[in-house]
């Protein structure tokens, strides 16, 4: 696993207070980390502060996995 | 209107979580007043605070994930942890857990706050300053709201009755008890979880309660004997922090279910000073209107008042002014009344004191015990009234009453009855 994904899978696993094992590239934010719609904005903003990228909000729509936030990262962060 | 009884009691406070080791060392005559370690104090004129004892939840610590998920507590400020813990207590204390639709619509939470979020204001502004408005947590506002203490314990336990809250300082905990009562006596409710909460520890807040001089400053080394009321040595309150919350309930309804009934609300009296953004009018005539009202609406006369428990902050000015107003009401009643300051013990819980204090007059009424004013070695003045001072003593009760004033120039009085 890249070094990326494995600091992206600590910030879920800290703001949502799930368990890592749910915590697959799959695992839709929402629908099976229990986030609500605010957990999803802080969520971007810890993404935001960790890599250091700003992410827009139209980009922000479209993360709503743990595998999109990785990618997205790979792309775009530094 | 309908009879209203208090079947359940919690609280958080510097002396311990929960009602019965708050109530054990406040009796003991023990202080919760202690230097302020968790942040920088040396720049600051009062440098001591009563603090809750954190740890692991024995022994009357208080720990905040007994309370509240960590991942929710990373959202909010802590008065909103308090008052989830003095409410989840006071809602086992009354066996109450309303499941069916109708028992939860029949239930409503007001708690309310004095001053609410200070701390995580003062971070996010920080937090703006230093990185800008993308920064700003979605949790921000919703995790400083004042009501939101009651929106959290609603969601908690299902509460979908009333949901209200009460801003009026250091009066907030008493108008709340008073006002969620109301609720209950008009049939907006059956029941009501109703009290206050404050979590003011924080340099911002003891610099600007300083600045108003409203902080004892002289004892810094010495924070057990700061809060001493009707002394001639006081210089100020020492600020508490914590929440009280009670079940009030409708009569027949605590009595239908075989609720246990501690006592019955039976007077609540509200006035305003119009006189001082800070300062209470001198005559005291606020806090005498507002006491007068509570045995109005209670029926009685104020010779069958057993205790006070007092306003009484330790400030140079509101303590005599207190104590004249009580004077004038009682007359010559004085020389059998009881009363104390339990802010002598517990500091200044501002937007919770009244409700704590609501409860420790319930308690004292239960045991039969006067709890003390602590620190109180030299009288300021005479008075014919027994001020309780430094011991604890025993005391038949059959009534109650307890004072709240505010900034702002707000009091409500309480007066609570054995239940008959």
């Amino acid at each position: 696993m890249s070094d990326i994904a494995e600091r992206v899978k600590k910030i879920v696993i800290e703001h949502l207070g799930v368990e890592s094992e749910k915590v697959t590239e799959n695992a839709n934010f929402i629908d099976d980390l229990g986030a609500d719609s605010l957990d999803t904005v802080e969520l971007v903003m810890a993404f935001e502060e960790e890599f250091n990228v700003e992410i827009p909000d139209d980009a922000a729509e479209t993360i709503v996995t743990v595998g999109d936030a990785i990618k997205f990262l790979e792309k775009n962060a530094a | 209107m309908r009879r209203v009884v208090i079947t359940g009691l919690g609280l958080v406070t510097p002396l311990g979580c929960g009602v019965e080791p708050t109530w054990r060392r406040l009796v003991a005559g023990e202080s919760g007043a202690s230097r302020v370690e968790k942040f920088e104090v040396s720049d600051l004129a009062c440098k001591i605070a009563c603090q809750i004892p954190r740890g692991d939840g024995t022994e009357g610590t208080f720990n905040p994930d007994q309370w509240m998920e960590p991942k929710e507590q990373r959202k909010v400020d802590e008065f909103i942890i308090f008052a989830m813990a003095a409410a989840t207590q006071a809602l086992t204390d009354a066996g109450w857990h309303p499941k069916t639709h109708e028992d939860q619509t029949a239930t409503g939470v007001l708690i309310g706050s004095g001053i609410g979020g200070i701390e995580g204001i003062y971070e996010a502004s920080t937090i703006l300053n230093e990185k800008g408005p993308r920064r700003i947590s979605p949790f921000f506002i919703p995790g400083r709201l004042i009501n939101l203490a009651s929106g959290y314990v609603s969601i908690e336990h299902g509460l979908k009755g009333p949901n209200h809250s009460v801003v009026t300082a250091c009066s907030t905990g008493a108008h709340a008890i008073g006002d969620a009562a109301r609720l209950v006596a008009l049939g907006d409710a059956d029941v009501m979880v109703a009290g206050g909460t404050e979590s003011p520890i924080n340099r911002l807040a003891l610099a600007g309660f300083a600045s108003c001089r409203a902080l004892s400053t002289r004892f810094n080394d010495e924070p057990t004997r700061a809060s001493r009321p009707y002394d001639r040595d006081r210089d100020g309150f020492v600020m508490g922090e914590g929440a009280g919350v009670v079940v009030l309930e409708e009569y027949e309804h605590a009595k239908a279910r075989g609720a246990k009934i501690y006592a019955e609300v039976v007077g609540y009296g509200l006035s305003g000073d119009a006189f001082h953004i800070t300062s209470p009018s001198e005559d005291g005539d606020g806090a005498y209107r507002c006491m007068q009202a509570a045995l109005k609406r209670a029926g009685i006369s104020p010779s069958d008042i057993d205790y006070i428990n007092a306003h009484g902050t330790s400030t140079p000015l509101g303590d005599e002014i207190e104590l004249r107003a009580v004077e004038r009401l009682v007359g010559n009643a004085a020389a059998t009344l009881a009363m104390s300051s339990t802010k002598s013990s517990v500091g200044h819980l501002l937007g919770a004191a009244g409700a704590v204090e609501a409860i420790f007059s319930v308690l004292a009424m239960r045991d039969g015990i006067v709890p003390p004013t602590l620190n109180l070695d030299h009288p300021s003045v005479e008075t014919p009234i027994d001020l309780s001072p430094r011991e604890a003593k025993r005391r038949d009760i059959d009534v109650v009453l307890s004072n709240s004033f505010g900034f702002g120039g707000t009091n409500a009085s309480l007066v609570f009855r054995r239940a008959a």
